[in-house]
């Protein structure tokens, strides 16, 4: 019988590759072990390697072929000492196969990685400014190389950083321009290279640490809050401690309860620190150079599921955006759901699912969740008279509950219904595919509450 | 210089204690022969009489401050927590000597009004630091644990046991970064020497190359227990063997043993030979806080310290065989005595913070 080589999923996010390079071709006769083709996902080139001996009969796709999904079938083999014409006979069986086992992974792959629908213009942006297409992770490497190109101060250091060219590849490239004294592979060590990169802010220089996860700076939080954020109250204003924490945030794909927590939260309750947690790209550039150029520390919170998504971004020369300010992503006279980071997507989903229904939800990105941009929120709150706050993070002390509270401290006669929260559940995070869905935020329960707000 | 740590006799040493522990308390070393592991030396530094009566000065000050500071907590003066560094003077005393300000840093834990005296700040913002008024160098807003003053290079003064460790190897990376050719020294205790992050920064010191001197104050004492009830490794100075860092063991109660060996440190670590460990064995007459009542240990052992070893008491007595009157002693101390009760006086008489206070200096800048 044939055997399928099919795409492989080469990192828990990874839903689709470009399938590079064959370096076999049909006929070849290959053992466990080699090469067959060189695969480039949005981080990486990697190599796919043979695990059954046999000879090559058929290449499905081409090489150079962009967006081949995780699992289509790339190749067939035949097995040793099968005769190549039963391959053909197998096919049909195998072709139903495939798309199968597909639909459930594709679709959790949208709910977590929605594309923006609608969005208002960004007022920070002037009018008519030219829009360039960048993906995440590219406009935060841009904004880093930005302000490393004006201040010789500045300098990225963590854990794979520079040779390995970023674990999620946010520093790609970084290394060859501003070399190894800028760029710095740590080991693997939070808490100490948290320490020496807040002794060197208050040194004089201006370090971005990366996490590779927020999950691990956990091993480093007495830094971020202890030595970062008291500095400059306890030394009464004289000394500084200008330096961006940064990484990735929230939940990724599959990873478990130990890898995929929002430490938004978390962050946001310590005065002196900045939080920051932008949605699309030009946020995440603008927010991470207006990061580094503040002489204040900044918990700078990203979203793995987001860093390979492509947004617009203002094609100017220096695109910094003020901290502490929210935006609109939609206008809408309805109701408001607000939210951040990942949850702006799942809300701007929501909305469009809802104007179908004939209600005119606004959206507001908070992206800065330290200091709270509350006039934003309490004046969109004061036009729609109904709110509802979306979070890819627990319930219990969260952001969302800070909004709640925030609404009936000062907003509260301008409420035409209790404000809800649609947040994840209150678990760790589960490994099972079924369980992960369950447990995490989605469009349609914004939607749910949004109705339930509007009484519909 | 040869970093590979060679064997040295203090391994054979800890064999031999193994089978039989010994059962005297710990007490601080009298002339006991510095060890040092990567070659490192460490002379008895040559003091002029001039320098000596400078550094008779400065124990003093910081000996009579931090009565001063004690009397004052007991007063209500002082609140919270207060660690008093009384008996430990000869070692920032010979430390601080050897630097040069506006070019070196230093970093210290809680245990800290010493090293600011030490570096030169004047004691009246520290005094009214300490008491919480308005005029003390943080504004009232820091307390004992959490003062700083950049202009004097340093940088605090820090409440975390340990955390000064990591931030000290940072400004070593910034006098690194920036090619101003200063070192950091990082102070910290034989309680600080036990946390993770301490190895997580003589790691990262040593495989950069920077320029940092740890400084183990080794008091005995970590609150109440003591290293040979914390440290399998009790030789501290040898800390850093695993990570190829050389280190010196020193007499903590001797400023001249101490500004001997810290000069053969700055020059190794100056001429880019990466970290140095320095261990310097001292001791704390008073308790770990204002509230510890010491139940850990004796009063004779204390008494033997204070009069076998005291700081000093030892300066004093090679002064006056250096042909120093005992009355310049006198009025020298009287001068002290005045500076210190003024400082006192200027704290009572400063205003506590303006409640406004409360909300400035969280955030540099407004969003």
């Amino acid at each position: 019988m044939a055997i399928q080589l099919k795409m492989p999923a080469l990192s828990p996010t990874m839903e689709e590759g470009t399938l590079a390079k064959w370096l076999v071709k049909e006929g070849d006769e290959v053992t466990s072990g080699d090469i067959l083709a060189e695969i480039e996902t949005d981080k990486a080139t990697m190599e796919f390697e043979a695990i059954d001996e046999g000879v090559i009969s058929k290449i499905l796709i081409a090489e150079g072929t962009d967006g081949v999904a995780v699992g289509a079938v790339i190749a067939e083999m035949t097995g040793e000492g099968e005769e190549q014409d039963s391959v053909v006979s197998s096919e049909p069986v195998v072709a139903e196969e495939a798309p199968e086992a597909e639909p459930e992974q594709i679709e959790a792959a949208k709910v977590a990685a929605p594309t923006p629908v609608s969005r208002a213009d960004d007022p920070a942006v002037p009018e008519g400014t030219a829009m360039v297409s960048l993906t995440v992770r590219e406009a935060l490497r841009d904004a880093m190389a930005e302000e490393m190109r004006k201040d010789d101060t500045v300098f990225v250091m963590g854990e794979e950083v520079a040779e390995y060219q970023g674990a999620y590849k946010v520093t790609q490239g970084l290394l060859d321009e501003f070399g190894a004294k800028r760029v710095i592979d740590t080991p693997i060590t939070e808490h100490g290279f948290a320490g020496i990169g807040a002794g060197a802010a208050m040194g004089g220089l201006k370090p971005i640490v990366e996490f590779m996860t927020f999950n691990f700076a956990m091993q480093a939080i007495d830094h971020i809050i202890n030595s970062a954020a008291k500095t400059n109250y306890m030394s009464g204003g004289q000394m500084r401690c200008p330096i961006v924490f940064r990484g990735p945030n929230g939940a990724a794909s599959r990873v478990g309860a130990q890898h995929s927590q929002n430490y938004g939260p978390w962050y946001a309750s310590v005065p002196g620190l900045i939080v920051i947690s932008p949605y699309d790209a030009a946020d995440a550039k603008g927010l991470l150079k207006a990061a580094i150029q503040s002489p204040d520390p900044v918990v700078f919170l990203e979203n793995e599921l987001i860093y390979g998504q492509s947004f617009e971004l203002p094609d100017l020369e220096d695109h910094t955006l003020p901290i502490g300010k929210a935006r609109i992503m939609r206008e809408g006279g309805d109701v408001t759901i607000v939210s951040y980071s990942i949850g702006v997507g799942l809300a701007l989903e929501a909305a469009d699912k809802l104007a179908g229904e004939g209600i005119d939800a606004e959206v507001i990105d908070l992206r800065t969740l330290r200091p709270l941009d509350t006039e934003t929120v309490l004046k969109s709150l004061s036009k729609t008279n109904r709110m509802v706050v979306a979070e890819e993070g627990w319930p219990a002390c969260s952001i969302s509950s800070e909004i709640v509270s925030l609404c009936m401290e000062q907003g509260f006669d301008d409420l035409d219904a209790p404000v809800t929260r649609v947040t994840n559940e209150d678990v760790p995070l589960p490994y099972a595919a079924n369980l992960e869905k369950a447990a995490l935020i989605d469009s349609s329960r914004i939607v749910d509450a949004v109705k339930s707000v509007c009484y519909r | 210089m040869a970093k590979a740590p060679r064997k040295s006799p203090a391994a054979k040493k800890t064999a031999a204690m193994r089978k039989a522990p010994t059962k005297k308390k710990p007490a601080a070393s009298k002339a006991e022969p510095a060890k040092t592991t990567g070659g490192l030396k460490t002379p008895i530094y040559k003091a002029s009489k001039a320098e000596k009566m400078e550094f008779y000065e400065q124990m003093l000050l910081i000996r009579r401050f931090e009565e001063k500071a004690g009397q004052l907590y007991g007063l209500g003066l002082i609140g919270g927590f207060c660690h008093l560094y009384i008996g430990q003077e000869a070692v920032v005393t010979g430390l601080q000597s050897a630097i040069s300000p506006g070019k070196d840093s230093v970093i210290t834990g809680y245990r800290d009004h010493g090293h600011m005296l030490a570096c030169g700040i004047d004691p009246n913002v520290v005094m009214a630091e300490l008491t919480g008024r308005s005029t003390g160098i943080s504004k009232g807003k820091g307390g004992s644990m959490h003062m700083f003053s950049v202009e004097h290079g340093f940088y605090g003064g820090h409440g975390i046991v340990g955390a000064q460790v990591s931030l000290g190897t940072g400004l070593a990376f910034a006098h690194k970064y920036k090619e101003d050719g200063g070192v950091c020294l990082a102070y910290f205790g034989d309680g600080a020497s036990n946390q993770g992050q301490v190895y997580e920064s003589f790691n990262m010191a040593e495989l950069w190359q920077l320029p940092v001197i740890f400084v183990i104050e080794n008091n005995q004492y970590a609150m109440g227990t003591s290293v040979n009830r914390s440290s399998a490794e009790n030789q501290l100075y040898r800390r850093g063997e695993s990570f190829r860092i050389p280190g010196m063991q020193v007499d903590g109660m001797d400023v001249l043993a101490v500004r001997g060996a810290v000069e053969e440190a700055l020059k190794d670590v100056r001429s880019g030979g990466g970290p140095v460990i320095m261990e310097l064995k001292t001791y704390r007459y008073r308790g770990h806080s204002m509230s510890d009542p010491a139940k850990y240990r004796s009063r004779d052992e204390v008494k033997d310290v204070r009069e076998k070893s005291d700081p000093i008491e030892r300066l004093k007595a090679t002064l006056i065989k250096d042909g120093v009157k005992e009355e310049d002693l006198k009025a020298l101390d009287k001068k002290v005595r005045k500076i210190v009760a003024d400082s006192a006086d200027f704290a009572e008489e400063s205003p506590e913070p303006e409640l406004s206070e409360l909300y400035t200096d969280i955030l540099v800048e407004q969003y």
